[in-house]
């Protein structure tokens, strides 16, 4: 006979105190694993979140950076097919012509025979296309008080060994005027209104929009008439060549070929439509870069909300936790205490037989430990296993391997997996310590007399 | 000498004061006794029986088991002592209700660690003629195979000394003569035997009696 063989065999006689006991112990247990568990659930569960919108992120990031270098690409594509089929403009002047006059002003002051025109028209030329003479210079409009460019042009000289080549722009016709934004603004001009410039009357045409350019101070006239009031008869200050076609260093080519008709002449490049595209293309490479770093900020920033929203859920919970999860423990170990406390009062003709027969107060002090134990023992392993699997199904995880190994990779829930059972006994046994004291220390005497 | 006790005096706390149970008692027994001791409730029988059991120490007077005075012991030590040499039978039985027959029998041997109880708990659950309730509970016994059940576990450690209270006031007569029977066996095999009893028939299975009355022997009353 032993103290353990006393212990089971009490354990399975009274089996309401054992039952409710371990229930208690079960409780505790699995209520402080379980707690543990239900929040790395919850950390895996932010993980799994996190990670997701981050491909998110990422994915949509990568599909806009795809979109702007396709769009970036295709813009590219369609500029480069537009440069070929547009082509580009030079301005044909004297050699001796101050070009920083062109660029301050807009006007020209040396000049070229008018006959140069012709001459290029009749030429077998083939790096341009449409050319345009003309007659620039700044004047005093004094009868409105106004200083204004006087551009004069005749329209478009055929070239002439390109027939049926449609004209670009159309020639000013005599008698007529085409007025720039700032002059018609400042004066208050309209169509067909009739003005004197220098002496002579015209009718106004066309009324340009604001270009923000020295057209917008510039008045267009015929080229015969320009040359008489500016008393430039036959001559010009430039020929405008229009849609140069060529392929490789084209302004060399152009130079060259026209050196060859118009000796004593300079070509230059104008400001041109395709100039405007390669400037739109890159705003709008820089636009979609722009783009592009928002979707990303945006992104990052949804995902620090993301990630503060569930740390704070976290931190809530974790609170709540460390304050229920002591309170359950507290709980449990009262009410261990108490059903010890009543085992013992159930007991005490027991051990006050046992005491008298023989048995040491240390004897039935271990009587009751061990009980204990034996149920913090099996308390522990249940409440653990337990606890684990409910903390789980709260976390929202399903139980799987890869659950299993997420779930135990951080030392929190290993330590206290691989703990709980082993200090459940102690719980259970600091429970039961008063009680067990108790009846270690009744006097057998007492009890004898009493019965 | 087994027992001897000297001009004890005990006390117990009441509500009106100090109540005197036994005062200025003086008892010896030697191997082979078997004395009952008589009196009025409350004359103070079952403080003698603990006094000699070594569970009550005396406020005064001394007290000697086996040649030993227990008191002078640890309690752990007189623990020991008590399941060594003193064997206890109580009206009430006072079995373990969730032990088997054997397991009750063996009971003491938890007190003593000792090697071979289950063969001896064997031999007087054989002589006790309980065999064949060797598995059963105490719920499941008369009352007569619960007290030679008790019995049994008295005598397990082979104690010198054997003090029984009221044994046969639960019992029939035929139970209650089996009982004194085996106390008296006890006896003549060189125990000695302190039986508390209201019992008239208990009493004259006894060599000698003694009438207790206020906690002092009642000389007015013949052995």
């Amino acid at each position: 006979m032993s103290v353990w063989r006393l212990v089971l065999r009490e354990m399975k006689h009274r089996k309401a105190n054992f039952v409710l006991s371990l229930l208690s112990v079960t409780v505790a247990i699995g209520c402080l694993v379980g707690a543990q568990t239900l929040l790395r659930s919850d950390e895996i569960q932010t993980e799994t979140i996190l990670s997701d919108k981050q491909a998110e992120i990422e994915t949509a990031i990568t599909e806009r950076e795809a979109a702007v270098t396709e769009a970036g690409k295709a813009l590219e594509d369609s500029v480069r097919k537009d440069m070929l089929k547009l082509g580009f403009n030079v301005l044909i002047v004297p050699e001796n012509q101050d070009l920083s006059e062109l660029h301050l002003n807009g006007t020209l002051t040396e000049t070229m025979p008018e006959s140069y025109v012709d001459k290029l028209a009749s030429s077998n030329i083939v790096t341009i296309n449409h050319l345009l003479p003309s007659v620039t210079k700044r004047v005093n409009w004094s009868e409105k008080e106004i200083d204004v460019i006087v551009h004069g042009t005749r329209g478009e000289v055929p070239i002439k060994h390109r027939v049926g080549k449609k004209a670009l722009l159309e020639a000013v016709p005599p008698g007529t005027m085409v007025v720039g934004y700032q002059v018609h603004s400042k004066l208050g001009l309209k169509v067909d209104d009739k003005v004197t410039l220098l002496g002579r009357e015209f009718t106004v045409s066309t009324l340009h929009s604001e270009r923000g350019s020295t057209d917008d101070v510039t008045i267009w006239i015929d080229l015969a008439e320009a040359q008489h009031l500016l008393e430039m008869d036959n001559v010009i200050n430039a020929i405008l060549a229009l849609e140069c076609g060529c392929t490789g260093d084209r302004i060399s080519q152009i130079r060259e070929e026209i050196a060859g008709i118009l000796p004593g002449t300079n070509v230059i490049e104008k400001h041109s439509q395709a100039l405007t595209r390669a400037e739109s293309r890159a705003k709008a490479k820089v636009m979609a870069e722009d783009a592009l770093a928002a979707e990303q900020q945006a992104g990052q920033e949804a995902l620090t909300r993301e990630t503060n929203s569930r740390a704070e859920i976290q931190n809530r919970r974790a609170g709540l936790v460390g304050i229920l999860v002591p309170l359950v423990l507290i709980g449990c170990a009262l009410w261990i205490g108490f059903l010890a406390f009543g085992n013992v009062r159930q007991r005490n003709s027991e051990i006050g037989i046992l005491r008298a027969i023989g048995l040491s107060s240390n004897q039935v002090l271990a009587i009751f430990l061990i009980k204990a134990g034996l149920i913090g023992l099996i308390g522990g392993v249940v409440g653990t296993a337990a606890g684990v699997l409910i903390g789980i199904q709260f976390g929202g995880l399903a139980p799987s391997e890869e659950t299993w190994q997420r779930i135990f990779e951080t030392g929190a829930v290993l330590t206290t997996v691989v703990l709980a059972p082993l200090l459940a006994p102690a719980f259970s046994a600091i429970a039961s310590w008063l009680p067990a004291l108790m009846a270690a220390r009744r006097d057998p005497a007492l009890v004898l007399q009493a019965e | 000498m087994l027992v001897e006790i000297q001009d004890v005096r005990k006390t117990y706390k009441g509500g009106g004061g100090q109540v005197l149970a036994v005062d200025g008692l003086s008892l010896s027994l030697e191997a082979g006794d078997f004395v009952a001791v008589q009196g009025p409730s409350g004359c103070g029988k079952s403080t003698l029986l603990l006094l000699a059991g070594g569970l009550l120490a005396p406020q005064s007077g001394s007290v000697q088991i086996a040649g030993e005075n227990p008191y002078v012991l640890s309690a752990d030590a007189r623990s020991k002592f008590r399941a060594e040499n003193i064997g206890f039978v109580f009206q009430q039985f006072h079995l373990v209700p969730y032990l088997s027959v054997l397991d009750n029998v063996l009971a003491p041997s938890i007190a003593t660690g000792a090697t071979g109880s289950e063969q001896r708990a064997r031999e007087l659950i054989d002589q006790f003629g309980l065999s064949h309730r060797l598995e059963h509970t105490p719920g499941e016994l008369s009352s007569g195979e619960r007290q030679r059940t008790a019995l049994a576990r008295a005598l397990l450690n082979q104690p010198k000394v054997l003090l029984a209270d009221e044994p046969t006031g639960n019992l029939d007569e035929e139970n209650a003569t089996e009982v004194l029977k085996h106390l008296r066996e006890f006896a003549s095999s060189g125990g000695a035997v302190l039986l508390v009893t209201h019992d008239a028939q208990a009493a004259a299975a006894a060599d000698r009696v003694i009438h207790l009355r206020d906690g002092k022997l009642d000389t007015a009353v013949g052995t």
